[in-house]
């Protein structure tokens, strides 16, 4: 049940990084890859969605968050 | 004869004129610098849930299941930069924040519905980074603290690494440990009555003691429920509760206009998992009993982000997790975010998130755990349900600062989130960062 989508996920995965042949990119060239918004984390006005999706849902983690801690008392 | 004179002459000329050459000081040499302020950033958001089927009336779909929520969260992190004498730098990163929040199930914590409905969680956090640009390395260290209310305190320690590869990506590791206290207040018709307390004040009725979910103690007539005494806060035992993970991730650089990232992270939770006031109602019993769940929980979240810069004004960031635990929970989330830059320097972010999770084993609604179950909660977290998560933010960062004062950054995020549990909530967000 568990180990199913796990290889399904992984081969895709895989094949992302495969399919992608990443090209060699100079410094200059990253003009856009450092904009501020192509960040590969959560920004940190996401903080607050992020806390209360971690408790009003069962699933946390893989998003640069908590994965436990903390109560969700309410 | 004359000829070796010559020679040597010239030769010890040459070693003179070698050892008269003043080597210049090198003005280029690292200097180090101290840690400086570099930017303080404002986060301030507001979140207002409406639910019913409340956890802490174990999952009741009537007036009692209330789960209205509104929280005011604020919080400042200062950050502080400098170069050690080695060239690295090192940022030194503290914040503190301040929740508060009303939620109308904590007053059902009192069987009444009349307990306190107001709460405070206080969060300081500090994080030191020491980063070596020329090696491509870092090392991080971070501590974290919050208290709840009198529900719970939290101390989190953490370490983490990065390290770039020769191909544009970078394998980044974080080990953490929450260390939890969970106060162990149960609901008030559970608490038990303190039967050698009786006769008061000369009435000749019982008293009883329970605890409040502020931690009071009150003194009730037994027959008439009347509070004839409330006492100080008394110290309520706790249960221990510990979160350990290891995340991982690896970023790529894909080509001029694409990075993508994959993220796994492995959690390991012990101890008391549950809430000492989330009621469970079984199918042949009218009593409640306070929800039962294993002390272990292994979660294994696998993510994996890909953003596109489309021309140029269009990026478009998208995201899937895949989650699954040993408690039967196996959930997909799918996100897609569009930043359209408006001018370079202000943008529109659209963005739209699915979610949908499978129930874990020991959930079950209102009224159809049995006995005979080994383990039950009817926390709706834990149930089946999808959800989904629609907004916008907008960015703004003008070159100057904004309006020419030190706000560099202003950012602004509104969203509205739907489970099919009846859970209702929005959220907006405010991120400001002077430089």
């Amino acid at each position: 049940m568990i180990i199913k989508p796990l290889y399904v996920l992984t081969a895709a995965v895989t094949g992302m990084y495969c399919l992608c042949s990443c090209q060699p990119v100079k410094e200059y060239q990253k003009n856009r890859l450092n904009d501020a918004e192509m960040t590969l984390s959560n920004r940190r006005i996401e903080k607050e969605e992020l806390n209360f999706q971690g408790y009003r849902e069962g699933s946390s983690g893989a998003n640069g968050g908590k994965t436990g801690g903390g109560c969700g008392c309410n | 004869m004359k000829r070796v004179c010559l020679t040597i002459t010239g030769l010890v000329f040459t070693i003179l004129a070698a050892f008269s050459q003043q080597t210049p000081r090198d003005t280029t040499a690292f200097r180090s610098r101290p840690l400086k302020l570099d930017e303080v950033n404002i986060l301030s958001s507001y979140y207002d849930q409406t639910a019913n089927k409340s956890a802490v009336s174990g999952g009741d779909p009537g007036p009692r299941g209330i789960g209205d929520v509104t929280d005011l969260s604020n919080g400042i992190e200062i950050k502080l930069v400098g170069w050690d004498p080695k060239g690295r730098k090192n940022t030194l990163t503290g914040g503190f924040g301040m929740d508060n929040h009303t939620a109308a199930s904590q007053a059902y914590v009192d069987s009444s519905g009349h307990g306190k409905r107001t709460g405070t969680r206080l969060y300081p956090t500090l994080d030191w980074t020491i980063a070596n640009d020329q090696r491509g390395t870092s090392f991080g260290i971070g501590a974290y603290y919050s208290a709840e209310h009198n529900y719970y305190h939290s101390l989190g320690l953490n370490t983490s690494f990065s390290a770039k590869t020769h191909h544009n990506g970078e394998f980044s590791g974080k080990l953490s440990g929450y260390f939890d206290h969970i106060v162990m207040i149960k609901p008030s018709e559970l608490i038990p009555v303190d039967s050698a307390a009786v006769s008061s004040g000369g009435s000749g009725d019982s008293v009883v003691y329970i605890t409040t979910a502020s931690g009071r103690t009150e003194t009730l007539n037994y027959n008439t429920g009347q509070v004839l005494s409330k006492g100080d806060k008394v110290s309520i035992p706790t249960s221990s509760r510990n979160s350990y993970s290891a995340s991982f991730s690896f970023t790529q650089i894909i080509n001029p206009r694409m990075q993508g990232a994959l993220l796994v992270d492995l959690a390991y939770q012990t101890g008391y998992l549950g809430l000492p006031f989330h009621r469970v109602y079984f199918a042949d019993s009218a009593t409640a009993v306070v929800e039962k769940l294993p002390s272990q929980r292994v979660k294994l979240p696998v993510g994996i982000r890909l953003n596109y810069f489309l021309g140029d004004r269009i990026i478009l960031r998208g995201y899937y997790r895949f989650y699954t635990d040993n408690w039967g929970i196996h959930s997909h989330t799918v996100s897609l975010e569009i930043p359209v830059k408006i001018t370079p320097f202000f943008s529109v972010s659209p963005f739209y998130r699915y979610y949908v999770q499978s129930a874990s084993r020991y959930f079950a609604p209102y009224k159809q755990h049995t006995a005979a179950d080994e383990y039950f909660t009817s926390n709706y977290a834990l149930s089946a349900f999808s959800g989904q998560y629609v907004g916008t933010g907008i960015r703004v960062a003008p070159p100057g600062g904004v309006l020419h004062t030190h706000l560099s950054v202003l950012e602004l995020r509104y969203g509205h989130y739907s489970e099919t549990t009846n859970l209702v909530s929005n959220v907006i967000a405010l991120d400001l960062t002077f430089k």
